[in-house]
């Protein structure tokens, strides 16, 4: 027996795995595939509530499905831009396009620096072809007069002289539309890499600012409503400046379709330095140098005084939420600070006051807790009172938009007012049971902002843009090779033979290649 | 004027739909039309996959030597003389539409599906006027029509109201006018894609049908390109359109510029879809059937986002709100 063979080439088995699963995964059929999945996968995001968008929703989601929901925030249903599935299949397609598109850079840069090949021996057999003509100048003047008219199309053009005397013109053109192609493709990871740094050190936060001098926040994690920072950005990070609200302006249209907003605002932005008057508007957000503040909405403020069973006074500014179109909104005042005795200091828990209210900018004639027109035309606040203990110590977050349910229905809040609410206008007040008084002082409007910094917005922007107009050449574009070959006639003179191929579908190559030729053939159509 | 709109809507779908009943009648009758000719063109053409197929080539023209007199050529052009009666009127239902609210016509779904509809027509007529042997495709194109118009004022239909302010943007009608452009000419796309699947089937020798319908349109390599064509253009107007003025006014006046809301969620989905069609297209392994049947679904998510969205789900674009 022959010595035995060498072995099978184990080591290279793994190898040959790896670059067979490198080539599958760039080629165009993967890719393909990819932006499929990509596209599933992006539905449950539209179909489930995101946390993202509407944390609310989310919440009565779960409500709604007590089983189904953890479930669903295991695989990340609900926050399912940010899940590693969807990551992974996004990433995959981007490995794919990297390893697709580096070696076509590489290829078109080979392709933009090599001359036209030669003309092909039978130029009858391309798809246009020019049938031989005879022309009264000789091969090489005939050959300069075809390549000058080329060049004027600007076609890359390269004149041969063959041994026999034949003469060639090879020329091509449409390679801005490889370079567009690449460009998108490039174009699509700059804009991918720019929304994965602006998630990173980007930061935003809401935050509800009522009008006057007394209302004003700064920028800190701690003043904003609700907030959220990049992974990488720390809440001292944050950039300094102040905000307050000094005019907020909401025209309507006849029917309550709102017709404008617009914020009037004094700005800080450095410790102790001046405040500054700026104005935005919905479409026009306030542009700082580190974030942008926008103008998402706006509601009523209610301006409440509670006179304690002691004398002493206390005066909250409330944000009402609006609950329709028409601005009904309803909103608590609570005051756990009152009733303290002025002898002993000491707060007895059950003396606690909250009022329930819903408040309407123009109240319905027909009567009823609605608003008809959102400005106010004819304010009016439907309070509710409790006293007792508002749960506020316990440690429990709660709502400030909502009096502690749990304590209602447990008997330690009781309702100390009749059956229905009690109805105040700007100025009136109203005495308690006790003989203690709330007045309704005033309203004053409030803007809901969202400030926001995204470091990358601009380079998520270029690359868009960029990627446009590559895509615009890459489609528009054509490639597509023409020649001619003179050769010399017997006695003087020559004769021209010319060929066409177009490299990419281009329905109009026939009409060029014919003009191309006529224009080659000069005024005089050739034959002498 | 608001009245006066509802009142062309009205006439608008019934041209079409005589514009479609006479189109198929002229399917049924032309037997030896052009039409029947162009389709029996062989496809001398289809070389190799890649080769031009000559788009702008002079068919067999519509004034060829009729026999005796054709039947169907009269029909047809008397189809045609419809469609264009529709589109006027079309037109005239959106311009009093505008009058009425005041602004641009499309602040709500209705108003939208008006627009993109028309868009389409016009886009349907002018491959008509430049391509008359693509006539045959009329019925489709306005059977088309006629269920999208239809949908829109039985489940869209909203009575003229204002815009809300953060619609009052310039952006907001750069954004909102190159997508009708692009979803009009996408949905007029759609109907030579479906044809050509059709024609492939009959080509095929398939002859349920579906595919019987392939009989008489025209031939399959011809309404490839121009599917591929109208595809083409309408995939860069879509890009600036949902994915870059769309941003660029979410910015503005939500303060970013991508929040995965529904309708953002099936724009993004609508141009992967197409993405992968012109992908597809340009994958030498990948049969022209199979992409065309992706620019298909295309479009289906692109009525998702019209319809099915706005009408299931709730998001900030709810201006475009089912009934206002
Ligand atoms: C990230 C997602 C991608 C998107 C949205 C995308 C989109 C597109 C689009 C719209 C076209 C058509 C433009 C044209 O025909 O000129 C195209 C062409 C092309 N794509 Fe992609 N692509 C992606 C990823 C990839 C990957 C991963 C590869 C490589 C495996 C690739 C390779 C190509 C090639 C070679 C062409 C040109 C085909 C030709 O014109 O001959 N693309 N792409």
């Amino acid at each position: 027996m022959p010595a035995a063979p060498p072995p099978p080439r184990k080591p290279h088995f793994a190898w040959s795995l790896l670059r067979n699963s490198w080539r599958q995964l760039t080629s165009m059929r993967t890719a393909l595939v990819l932006l499929f999945l990509l596209a599933v996968a992006a539905i449950p995001g539209s179909v489930l509530p995101q946390r993202a968008v509407s944390p609310e929703k989310v919440t009565a989601y779960y409500t709604q499905h007590p089983d189904l929901a953890p479930k669903l925030e295991q695989i990340g249903g609900f926050a399912v831009y940010a899940s590693p599935w969807f990551a992974a299949i996004y990433l995959l397609l981007f490995t794919s396009l990297v390893g697709c598109v580096v070696p076509r850079l590489r290829d078109h840069f080979r392709a933009l620096r090599t001359v036209p090949p030669d003309a092909p021996k039978r130029l009858e057999r391309l798809p246009q072809h020019a049938a031989v003509e005879e022309r009264a100048d000789d091969p090489a003047d005939a050959a300069q007069a075809a390549a000058s008219e080329l060049r004027k199309r600007r076609f890359r053009t390269k004149v041969r002289e063959r041994g026999d005397g034949t003469w060639t013109v090879s020329a091509e053109k449409g390679f801005l539309k490889e370079t567009g192609n690449l460009f998108f493709h490039f174009a699509l990871l700059t804009v991918l890499i720019g929304v994965g740094f602006g998630h990173w050190y980007g930061w935003h936060g809401n935050r509800i600012l009522v009008e006057g001098n007394d209302q004003g926040f700064c920028n800190s994690v701690t003043q904003y409503d609700e907030s959220s920072l990049g992974p990488r950005v720390d809440a001292a990070d944050l950039p300094f400046f102040c905000l307050r609200l000094t005019d907020f302006q909401a025209a309507y249209q006849t029917t309550g379709q709102p017709k404008s907003f617009d914020a009037d605002v004094e700005v800080q932005t450095k410790q102790d330095g001046p405040w500054k008057a700026r104005h935005f508007t919905v479409n026009n957000p306030l542009r700082l140098s580190q974030a942008n503040v926008h103008l998402l909405g706006h509601g009523y403020a209610v301006e409440l005084r509670y006179t304690d069973r002691f004398g002493a006074q206390q005066t909250k500014v409330v944000p009402f939420l609006p609950t329709d179109g028409l601005f009904t909104s309803s909103g608590v005042g609570s005051f756990p600070d009152v009733n303290i005795d002025p002898k002993t200091n000491k707060r007895d828990v059950n003396l606690q006051v909250g009022f329930e209210g819903v408040f309407v900018p123009t109240v319905d004639p027909a009567g009823g807790a609605t608003s008809v027109f959102p400005a106010e035309n004819n304010p009016a606040l439907f309070l509710t009172a409790y006293r007792g203990d508002l749960g506020v110590e316990v440690g429990n977050p709660g709502s400030v938009y909502s009096l502690d349910q749990g304590q209602i229905a447990n008997g330690e809040l009781k309702k100390v007012s009749g059956d229905r609410p009690q109805r105040l206008t700007p100025g009136q007040s109203w005495t308690l049971d006790d003989g203690t008084k709330v007045e309704f002082l005033a309203t004053r409007p409030f803007a809901t902002l969202a400030v926001r910094y995204d470091p990358t917005a601009t380079l998520v922007l270029a690359g868009a843009v960029v990627g446009l107009l590559g895509l615009m050449l890459s489609l528009g574009g054509h490639r597509r090779r023409l020649w001619f070959r003179i050769s010399p006639r017997d006695g003087s003179g020559s004769l021209m033979e010319a060929g066409g191929l177009p490299r990419t579908d281009y329905p109009g190559f026939a009409e060029e290649f014919g003009q191309i030729v006529g224009a080659a053939r000069g005024p005089d159509g050739g034959t002498p | 004027m608001a009245e006066l709109s509802n009142q062309l809507m009205a006439v608008t779908v019934l041209s079409y739909l005589a514009a479609m009943v006479l189109y198929a009648a002229e399917y049924a009758f032309g037997n030896k039309s052009h039409i029947g000719r162009a389709a029996q063109r062989p496809a001398r053409q289809l070389v190799g996959a890649g080769a031009p197929v000559p788009l702008d080539d002079p068919l067999p023209a519509a004034e060829e030597p009729a026999p005796k007199r054709d039947r169907g050529v009269l029909l047809g052009r008397i189809a045609v003389g419809f469609n264009w009666l529709a589109f006027a009127l079309h037109l005239g239902t959106v311009v009093t539409r505008g009058i009425a609210a005041d602004r641009m016509p499309w602040g709500n779904m209705y108003e939208f599906t008006l627009t993109v509809t028309l868009v389409g027509s016009a886009v349907w007529l002018g491959v008509l006027t430049r391509k008359p042997e693509l006539r045959h495709l009329g019925l489709f194109a306005a059977l088309a029509l006629v269920m999208l118009l239809g949908a829109d004022g039985l489940i869209a239909y909203a009575p003229v109201g204002p815009l809300v302010p953060a619609l009052n943007s310039y952006w907001f009608i750069i954004h909102v006018s190159t997508i009708i452009l692009a979803s009009g000419i996408f949905l007029i796309g759609a109907v030579p894609a479906a044809m050509f699947l059709v024609r492939a089937g009959y080509d095929e020798g398939k002859r349920r049908f579906p595919y019987s319908l392939g009989a008489k349109v025209p031939e399959a390599a011809l309404l490839e390109r121009l599917t591929f064509r109208l595809h083409a253009f309408a995939f860069p107007l879509f890009t600036f359109g949902a994915l870059i003025a769309g941003p660029i006014w979410a910015e503005a006046s939500w303060g970013r510029y991508w929040g995965w809301d529904p309708k953002e969620v099936w724009a993004f989905i609508s141009w992967i879809v197409y993405a992968s069609y012109l992908h597809a297209r340009a994958t030498p392994s990948v049969k022209r059937t199979v992409a065309t049947w992706i620019a298909i679904l295309g479009f289906a998510t692109m009525l998702m986002n019209l319809f099915g969205v706005n009408l299931f789900f709730s998001g900030l674009h709810s201006y475009a709100n089912a009934g206002g």
